[in-house]
């Protein structure tokens, strides 16, 4: 923060993830995970909460032990902090759900080097007490789930005409598969992207005049 | 997958599976540092020496961890040893090429953070690869990434000389350019096709 900002109210801040800075939309961050996995919308919120999870707890930690920890080898300690609440949500998701855990495959482990984790370990919950760590890893980790979702749902409705499993469209229809397949990750979230810069300039635009 | 011949592994790393266009690892560095070409070819030879140090010491982490029975560990012992890889490539890369280094800038530290890295230690982990797969893999995963890296810094030369419309620019269009790249590399589908 700016010495002349004000401080953040409680909901400023936890709403500061989930629009202003939204990981996946505005921050671009994680991109990873967020197309790897989005092929269908119950993967993509299933890796949001697991993301989440591993999010806030190792804000509240590294927010914790902030005033101990020493400078130099602070990225390794938050790497390691981070490795450990990763290795717990693997094991959870292998013992509640295994076609979760199949689904998601490696990617689980690799939430440890997204880069949102670390992003925000670094830059709010080294600076900042645990409570308030803990709200805006909570907001941010909302923002990620959504940015997923968003992303996951329109592959699943284009890509295979059904969401959460639930087929929409009568039997007549011709899935987009090139929307399940790699590329159609790199399309669908450019599209957002496009949609929000468009949505941006206009807003600019009526401002302006 | 002791079956899986060397050169299969490589064309299938290298082009059929591509770490970037087929299996989104490394999009991070894919997007921030390919708006250059010759920014793009040193940043993928780090990498891919990285991705190498780590696979030889993440098997040699693995054949240990195993024998302790420790696998819950394997996660946090690789990504120390990822860390400490980059902090050497790191080191050296200042002491000889400080102009690289400053161009590189915030993206050198950040390989740590490469999942593409970690998604060959943790690969090669899941799918058994003996000690010579393990090295191709790593080099093709590398090469792979380089070549994508490359491939999208030309293009985007390309683009800041071409009229877009405002609206458009940025990582939505470097992104739609990146499906395209994909689409093509969906193209050598049949090339490694038990490899995968």
């Amino acid at each position: 923060m700016k010495p002349g900002e004000h401080p953040l109210t409680a909901f400023e801040n936890f709403m500061e993830g989930i629009w202003k800075q939204n990981p996946v939309f505005v921050m671009v961050l994680g991109m990873c995970p967020t197309l790897a996995v989005t092929v269908s919308a119950i993967n993509a919120l299933g890796m949001g909460v697991a993301t989440t999870f591993v999010l806030v707890f190792s804000c509240l930690l590294v927010s914790a032990i902030r005033n101990w920890v020493p400078k130099e080898v602070r990225i390794a300690t938050y790497i390691v902090i981070i490795a450990s609440f990763v290795t717990v949500v693997d094991y959870a998701i292998q013992a509640l759900s295994l076609d979760l855990y199949e689904a998601l495959g490696a990617f689980i482990q690799l939430i440890v080097v997204n880069c949102i984790i670390l992003g925000r370990a670094e830059a709010h919950a080294s600076k900042h007490p645990p409570l308030t760590a803990v709200v805006n890893a909570l907001g941010m980790g909302i923002g990620f789930t959504i940015g997923l979702f968003a992303l996951g749902s329109v592959r699943e409705i284009f890509g295979a005409g059904s969401l959460f499993g639930i087929a929409l469209f009568g039997p007549s229809f011709q899935p987009w598969i090139v929307m399940l397949l790699p590329p159609g990750g790199f399309f669908v979230l450019g599209a957002w992207l496009l949609l929000f810069a468009g949505w941006k300039q206009r807003k600019e635009a009526k401002d302006g005049a | 997958m002791e079956h899986e011949s060397l050169f299969q592994i490589f064309i299938g790393t290298l082009l059929t599976n591509n770490f970037v266009l087929a299996m989104f690892l490394g999009l991070c560095p894919f997007l921030g540092v390919s708006g250059r070409l010759n920014t793009a070819v040193p940043m993928g030879a780090a990498t891919t020496f990285v991705m190498l140090v780590a696979s030889l010491c993440a098997y040699g982490l693995n054949v240990l961890l195993t024998a302790l029975d420790l696998q819950f560990l394997r996660l946090i012992a690789y990504i120390v040893v990822i860390a400490s890889a980059v902090q050497l490539v790191e080191m050296f890369l200042k002491k000889t090429s400080p102009n690289l280094f400053r161009a590189l800038g915030i993206y050198l530290p950040l390989i740590t953070t490469n999942c593409a890295v970690l998604g060959v230690a943790l690969f090669q982990t899941t799918r058994e690869y003996s000690f010579l797969q393990s090295i191709v893999f790593a080099l093709a995963g590398g090469g792979g990434f380089t070549l994508a890296l490359l491939l999208m810094a030309g293009l985007r030369e390309r683009l800041n000389l071409a009229t877009v419309p405002q609206r458009v620019q940025g990582t939505g269009l470097a992104l739609m350019l990146a499906g395209l790249l994909s689409l093509v590399f969906m193209g050598f589908a049949g090339l490694g096709a038990s490899a995968g």
